[in-house]
C-alpha cells in the first residue's frame, strides 16, 4: 500500500471536524461523514481519516478498512479530468482491459495514480450501468461508449 | 424461560429460546463442525461472523442451508447434519479456503495445533480441484518485536478482529480491502509496530492458522547455551506452571511446577529461578508506594494520586501509555516482576557468582507475548546489554521440550535454585486476575495496622466477572479495590479515573481475559474457556499449598533487603526496581 504523506492546514481540520459534528460525531454514521470529506477534498488521505477516527471514536483501522471496503472511495487525488474505466462483466468482455492498457501507455500511469500535472488520474470501476455501450470510459462527468483502443488518444486530446 | 423444541438428526431436543442450531446439536453429543466461530464463555467473547460456512445444516423446507453456528432453533425444526448435500457442500467450502493457502504445513508454526489443518483433514480433503490454475493472494510477511503476521494464511474468520476490536478496545486490526486481497490488517496496512497494539497477543491466542504467531525465540537461548563464555539463567512466571503440562498431554489445571523446573535443567540452564520471587518483591515496592500514597491522600495531600494502578501487566503498559498518556502518573512506578527480576539478577545476582552482567544471560519463560517488547525497551537496559535478554513463551517452552526429547511427563520434580528461586504463596497467584491485588492486600495490611491477618483467602477478590470491586477493612478503614481483565474492561475503569469519578484506591488490570493464565503465549484454548478456568483453579491450589503466603515473609526478600537494597522505595530500590512512563500516542506514521 503506498500513501501519500500530506500536512492537513487548520482550516482542513476545521472543515472534518465540522463535517463529523453535522453528523453528531456519531460512529454509525461513517459513511456517510466519509462520503462528505471525499466531497470536500476529492479523496481521503490518511490524514483526514485519522482525524475523522478522532472525531468519531472509531479507531483509524475500521476507518481504512470501510475505505479500503467501498470502490467509491479513494486515498488517491484525483486529476482536474478524472478517467474511470469501467472493469464491470460486460465491459470487460468487450475488451475493457486493453482499453485501460492503452491509457495506461499513453498518460504513463497505473490505476490509482495522477500525472504530474495534475490533469488526468486513472481509475478502474465496477458496473456503471450502461453495458449496452460496453466497454465505458468516464472522463469527469462525460460518458463514452464502444470505445476501442484506437479511440483514446483522440479522447485526451479533447482536454489538450 | 421459553423453550423450544426440535429434531436435529432424528432425535429430539429442547432448548432455549435463542440457542443456536450448533449448541443444540452439542447438547445431543452432536458436534457440528465449526470454524469461523469462537466462544469464551463465562467471558463474553464471541466471534460469530457467520462467515466460513463450515458449519451448514439442512433445515427441512428451507431451500438453502443453513450455518448452525448462526442460525437459532425454532420450534418444531427439523434438522439434518450430514446429508450427503451438506458433506458436499462443507468439502466444496474447504477445497474453496484451500485453494487460496499455502500448503507448507511441514515447517508451519502452527502445525498440529492448527484448525485449518485438522478441519481439513476431519473432512477428508485429500486433493484440492484446479489448485494448478488458482492464483493465491499474497501479502507481505510484517514482524513485529512481540509477534509475526503472514497473512498468506488468513482464512478470514475475524477472531483477532473480535479480540482486538470488541474485548480489547485497541482497534489495531480491521478488515480491510474485499475480494481477493482482503485481509485483516492495522490502518493503512502498515507494520503492527507503527498501530496502536499492545502485544497483548489475544489475536495470537484465537487465530485458529499460522496467521498470527509469537517471534519464536528458541534460537537465542539455544545459541546461548551453546556459549561457554555465559552463564545462562532463566525464570519461570507463575502462569506458566499451570499450563505446561497441556502440552504434554496432561489434564488442563495439571500443576507441573517441579517437572518444569527438571526439565529446565536438562536442557542446560545454570540456574533455575522463579519470577515468583519477584512478584514478591513486586508487592514489597509496589505496597509500600500504596500505602506511602493513601497515608498522604488521607492527610489531604493533593498530590498523592488515587487510585493506585497495577503496573505489573507490560501489555497494560501498553494500552494506558496509548490511550491514557495523561494519567502517566497514575500507575504505580514498580517495574514488572520480570523486569525486577532481571535488575537483581544482572546486580545482585551477578556480583554475588562475580559474573560480569554481560556473560550472564537472563531468559524469562511467560506466558505473555508483551513481555517480548517489553525486555526490548531502551529503559531497561544498560549501556546496551539488556535486564531480561530473551523473553520465550510457554508455548515455545513446550516446543523448546519436545525438541530435546525430553517428555516433561516421566521426569522427577525439581526444586528451584536459591537466593531468586523462593517465593511465597502470594506470589503465586500473580498469575490470575485478581491475584496481584489480593497478594498486595496480604501484605499491606499487615504492614498498616500492625496486626496480622486472620484469613488469607480473599474470595471477594477472586473470580472472572469482568470488572470486579470490593471493599477491605483494613482495621476499621475501608479501602475500596477495583479489578479489570481485558483491557476493555480495563478502559471502563480508566474512564472514571479520568473523569474523577473513581471511588477506588487501588485497581488492578490485566491486559488479557482471565489474567496471565489466559495470556497470548499460553498453549492455546481453541475456544474452552473451562481450560483458562482450570489453571486458575491450579494456581491458588499452588497458592494454599504454600507454608508460606505472604510476600513480606519470604526469606530471601528479607535477606535481599538487607544485604542490598535497604528498605522498599530506597533510592537503591528506586533506581533498580521502579520505572517511569510515555506518552507514546502514536502520530500518523504513512511510510512511502
Ligand atoms: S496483540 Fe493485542 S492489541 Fe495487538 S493486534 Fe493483537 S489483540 Fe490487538
Ligand atoms: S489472522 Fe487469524 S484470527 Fe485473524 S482473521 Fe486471519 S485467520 Fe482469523
Ligand atoms: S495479562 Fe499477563 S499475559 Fe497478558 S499481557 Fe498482561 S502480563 Fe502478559
Ligand atoms: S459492465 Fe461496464 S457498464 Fe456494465
Ligand atoms: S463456523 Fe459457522 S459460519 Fe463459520
Amino acid at each position: 500500500m503506498s500513501t501519500i504523506k500530506i500536512e492537513l492546514r487548520n482550516e482542513d481540520v476545521a472543515k472534518i471536524k465540522e463535517i463529523c459534528t453535522s453528523f453528531k460525531n456519531d460512529p454509525q454514521e461513517l459513511i456517510n461523514v466519509l462520503h462528505s470529506c471525499q466531497e470536500h477534498f476529492g479523496y481521503l488521505p490518511a490524514e483526514v481519516q485519522e482525524v475523522v477516527s478522532g472525531e468519531l471514536g472509531v479507531p483509524v483501522a475500521k476507518v481504512y478498512g470501510v475505505v479500503t471496503f467501498y470502490s467509491f472511495f479513494t486515498m488517491t487525488p484525483k486529476g482536474k479530468h478524472p478517467i474511470s474505466i469501467c472493469l464491470g462483466t460486460a465491459c470487460y468482455v468487450r475488451g475493457a482491459e486493453k482499453v485501460l492498457d492503452e491509457f495506461k501507455k499513453e498518460l504513463g500511469l497505473n490505476v490509482g495514480q495522477v500525472t504530474k500535472d495534475n490533469k488526468f488520474s486513472l481509475s478502474s470501476l465496477r458496473c456503471v450501468g450502461a453495458c449496452g455501450l460496453a466497454p465505458v470510459v468516464l472522463v469527469g462527468e462525460k460518458t463514452y461508449g464502444r470505445v476501442a483502443p484506437d479511440d483514446v488518444r483522440n479522447i485526451l486530446k479533447e482536454y489538450e | 424461560m421459553e423453550t423450544i423444541k426440535l429434531t436435529i438428526d432424528n432425535k429430539e431436543v429442547e432448548v432455549p429460546n435463542g440457542t443456536t442450531i450448533q449448541k443444540a446439536a452439542k447438547k445431543l453429543g452432536i458436534d457440528i463442525p465449526i470454524l469461523c466461530y469462537m466462544e469464551l464463555k463465562d467471558m463474553n467473547i464471541e466471534n460469530k461472523p457467520g462467515g466460513c460456512r463450515i458449519c451448514v445444516v439442512e433445515v427441512q423446507k428451507r431451500r438453502n442451508l443453513a450455518p448452525s453456528c448462526s442460525t437459532n432453533c425454532e420450534e418444531g425444526m427439523v434438522v439434518l447434519t450430514h446429508t450427503p448435500r451438506v458433506l458436499n457442500a462443507r468439502r466444496t467450502v474447504m477445497e474453496f479456503i484451500l485453494s487460496d493457502h499455502p500448503k507448507d504445513c511441514l515447517v508451519c508454526a502452527k502445525s498440529g495445533n492448527c484448525e485449518l489443518q485438522s478441519m481439513a483433514h476431519r473432512l477428508g480433503i485429500r486433493d484440492i480441484p484446479g489448485q494448478e490454475y488458482a492464483a493465491m493472494s499474497t501479502y507481505r510477511k510484517d514482524f513485529s518485536p512481540s509477534i509475526i503476521r503472514d497473512l498468506d494464511k488468513c482464512i478470514m474468520c475475524r477472531r483477532c478482529e473480535t479480540m482486538c476490536n470488541t474485548v480489547q478496545t485497541v482497534g489495531a486490526l480491521s478488515a480491510v480491502n474485499r475480494g481477493f486481497m482482503a485481509a485483516v490488517a492495522p490502518a493503512f496496512e502498515q507494520n503492527l509496530e507503527f498501530s496502536t497494539c499492545t502485544y497483548c497477543g489475544q489475536c495470537v491466542a484465537v487465530c485458529p492458522t499460522g496467521a498470527l504467531t509469537e517471534v519464536n525465540h528458541v534460537p537465542n537461548v539455544l545459541r546461548a547455551l551453546a556459549d561457554p563464555t555465559k552463564t545462562v539463567i532463566v525464570q519461570t512466571a507463575p502462569a506458566v506452571r499451570a499450563a505446561l503440562g497441556e502440552m504434554f498431554g496432561m489434564k488442563p489445571g495439571t500443576l507441573v511446577t517441579g517437572k518444569m523446573v527438571t526439565a529446565l535443567r536438562s536442557l542446560g540452564f545454570d540456574y533455575i529461578f522463579d519470577t515468583d520471587f519477584a512478584a514478591d518483591l513486586t508487592i514489597m515496592e509496589e505496597g509500600t508506594e500504596l500505602l506511602d500514597r493513601l497515608n498522604r491522600h488521607l492527610k489531604g495531600d493533593k498530590t498523592a494520586r488515587m487510585p493506585i494502578l497495577t503496573s505489573c501487566c507490560p501489555g497494560w503498559v501498553n494500552f494506558f501509555e496509548e490511550y491514557f498518556p495523561d494519567l502517566k502518573e497514575v500507575p504505580s512506578t514498580a517495574k514488572s516482576p520480570q523486569q525486577m527480576f532481571g535488575a537483581i539478577a544482572k546486580t545482585y545476582f551477578a556480583d554475588k557468582i562475580k559474573v560480569d552482567r554481560k556473560d550472564l544471560v537472563v531468559v524469562s519463560i511467560m506466558p505473555c507475548l508483551a513481555k517480548k517488547y517489553e525486555c526490548q525497551r531502551e529503559e531497561f537496559s544498560t549501556e546496551g546489554n539488556r535486564d531480561v535478554d530473551f523473553s520465550i513463551s510457554t508455548r515455545e517452552l513446550g516446543e523448546f521440550i519436545k525438541q530435546a526429547n525430553i517428555d516433561l511427563n516421566n521426569l522427577q520434580e525439581g526444586e528451584f535454585d536459591d537466593p531468586l528461586g523462593e517465593s511465597t504463596g502470594a506470589g503465586v497467584i500473580f498469575g490470575t486476575t485478581g491475584g496481584v491485588i489480593e497478594a498486595a492486600v496480604r501484605t499491606a495490611y499487615e504492614l498498616q495496622t500492625g496486626k496480622k491477618l486472620e484469613r488469607l483467602d480473599f474470595t471477594e477478590l477472586r473470580g472472572f466477572e469482568g470488572v470486579r470491586s470490593a471493599t477491605i477493612d483494613f482495621n476499621g478503614l475501608p479501602i475500596n479495590i477495583g479489578i479489570a481483565h481485558g483491557l476493555g474492561n480495563a478502559r471502563k475503569l480508566l474512564d472514571d479515573v479520568r473523569s474523577g469519578k473513581s471511588q477506588f484506591h487501588a485497581i488492578e488490570v490485566m491486559a488479557c481475559p482471565g489474567g496471565c493464565i489466559g495470556g497470548g503465549g499460553q498453549p492455546l484454548h481453541h475456544g474452552d474457556s473451562e481450560i483458562i478456568k482450570a489453571r486458575a483453579a491450579a494456581i491458588y491450589a499452588e497458592d494454599k499449598s504454600k507454608p508460606i503466603r505472604k510476600s513480606h515473609e519470604n526469606p530471601f526478600i528479607i535477606k535481599l533487603y538487607k544485604e542490598f537494597l535497604g528498605k522498599p522505595n530506597s533510592e537503591k530500590a528506586h533506581h533498580l526496581l521502579h520505572t517511569k512512563y510515555f506518552d507514546k500516542k502514536k502520530k500518523i506514521i504513512v511510510k512511502q
